[in-house]
C-alpha cells in the first residue's frame, strides 16, 4: 500500500496484494476454501483490478475458487485474497462447501452416490 | 476496444458453466507418485476439461531440509489438477489429484479439511512411494480406498500380498482400476463412497 502516484504497473501480479486492505479485510479470506461457489452480485466497474473485473465475468454462473484460479492462471492464494476484497464489497457471494465434519452423514452420502451411479 | 490481455474473456466455456442453483460443493482428493495416472483418473470421470491450478512454494515457507542452507531464494511451483462432476441441480463434487508427497500439501489451503475422504492410487511396479502417503491420511483421519492402476506389465500381486505390503487394516477397500475408464474410475469412486457409508454406520472402536 506503500505506492501511491500514477507509477502503478501494469503488469505484474504483484499489484494484487495492493487489494489486501490489512488484517482486519482477511479475516474474510478464511471463509474462502478451495471448493467455495463464487457467484458475482456487481457488474464490473471502470478502474476495478482487470483480474477482479474478470472475476466477476466469468462468475455470472457459480463457479469454485479452484476453477478461477485456473482461469486466471494465478495462485489460489492470490485468488483468495483478491476475493476476499470482492466478498467485502458485496460484489461476489461465496457459497461454503458442505461441512464434513468427522464424518459426512448419510444423505450427503446418497447424493453423491446417486450422482455417481448416473455417471 | 480494450486489448489487456486480462481483460479478454477468461473462464469457463458456456457449456462448462454450473447451473446457477449450484449451492454447494464437496470434495474428493486423489493422491499418489508422480506418472501413476491421478490425471488421468480426474480427466475421465470430469464433466470439465481437467484443469490445472498452481502455487507457488517459496524457501521461506516450508521447512524443507534439503534446501536449507540455501542462500539464494528458491521458488518452486507446485500444480494441481482438478477435475468436476455435477451431482445433481445443487450438489458439486471436485477431484483434485494432489502428488504423494505431504510436504506439498500445504499449499493447497485446507485441501484434505473437509474432504469426503481420498482415493490412494498405486502402481505396483513403485509399491514403496505409497507407504508414506497411506501413513499420512492415516494420522490425519481421512478416510481412504486403494486403488491399483492397471498398468501393463506391471506385477499383479493377490490382494492379500498387497494388503500385508502396505500394511493395511482389513476394512480399507483395495480395487483394481484402470485410471483411463471412465466407468472403472467412477466404480473406484463408488466404492469410496460405499466404504464411507459403512464408516457411518459402524460404531466407532476407539473412544
Amino acid at each position: 500500500m506503500s505506492r501511491t502516484g500514477k507509477g502503478t504497473d501494469e503488469g505484474g501480479p504483484e499489484r494484487l496484494y495492493l487489494v489486501d486492505g490489512g488484517p482486519g479485510r482477511s479475516q474474510r479470506a478464511d471463509t474462502i476454501e478451495l471448493v467455495s461457489l463464487i457467484v458475482a452480485r456487481a457488474e464490473p466497474e471502470p478502474g476495478m483490478l482487470p483480474e477482479a473485473a474478470a472475476v466477476l465475468r466469468m462468475c455470472h454462473f457459480p463457479l469454485s475458487v479452484a476453477e478461477i484460479s485456473a482461469y486466471l492462471t494465478l495462485p489460489v492464494s492470490t485468488v483468495t485474497v483478491l476475493l476476499a476484497d470482492l466478498l467485502a464489497h458485496r460484489q461476489v457471494e461465496a457459497r461454503a462447501p458442505v461441512p464434513a465434519a468427522v464424518l459426512p452423514d448419510t444423505e450427503l452420502l446418497q447424493a453423491v452416490m446417486h450422482g455417481l451411479q448416473n455417471l | 476496444m480494450d486489448y489487456r490481455t486480462s481483460e479478454t474473456l477468461v473462464g469457463p466455456r458456456s457449456e462448462d458453466a454450473l447451473p446457477a442453483s449450484a449451492a454447494a460443493a464437496v470434495k474428493i482428493v486423489i493422491v499418489g507418485g508422480f506418472g501413476v495416472g491421478k490425471t488421468t483418473m480426474v480427466g475421465s470421470v470430469s464433466e470439465i476439461r481437467p484443469l490445472t491450478t498452481e502455487e507457488t512454494m517459496t524457501q521461506a515457507g516450508v521447512g524443507v531440509d534439503d534446501i536449507a542452507g540455501v542462500e539464494r531464494k528458491t521458488e518452486t511451483t507446485v500444480a494441481m489438477d482438478f477435475g468436476r462432476i455435477s451431482l445433481n441441480e445443487q450438489l458439486v463434487l471436485y477431484l483434485f489429484g494432489t502428488p504423494g508427497q505431504e510436504r506439498f500439501w500445504f499449499l493447497w489451503n485446507g485441501l484434505f479439511e473437509g474432504a469426503l475422504g481420498a482415493v490412494v492410487l498405486i502402481d505396483t511396479r513403485r509399491l514403496e512411494v505409497s507407504f508414506d502417503v497411506l501413513g499420512r491420511l492415516e494420522e490425519r483421519g481421512v478416510p481412504f480406498v486403494v486403488a491399483i492402476n492397471a498398468f501393463p506389465g506391471a506385477p499383479v500381486h493377490p490382494v492379500d500380498e498387497l494388503r500385508a505390503a502396505l500394511d493395511l487394516p482389513d476394512a480399507v477397500p483395495i480395487i483394481d482400476c484402470d485410471a483411463r475408464d471412465r466407468g472403472s474410475s467412477r466404480d473406484t469412486l463408488l466404492t469410496l463412497v460405499s466404504y464411507l457409508q459403512h464408516l457411518t454406520t459402524v460404531t466407532p472402536e476407539t473412544p
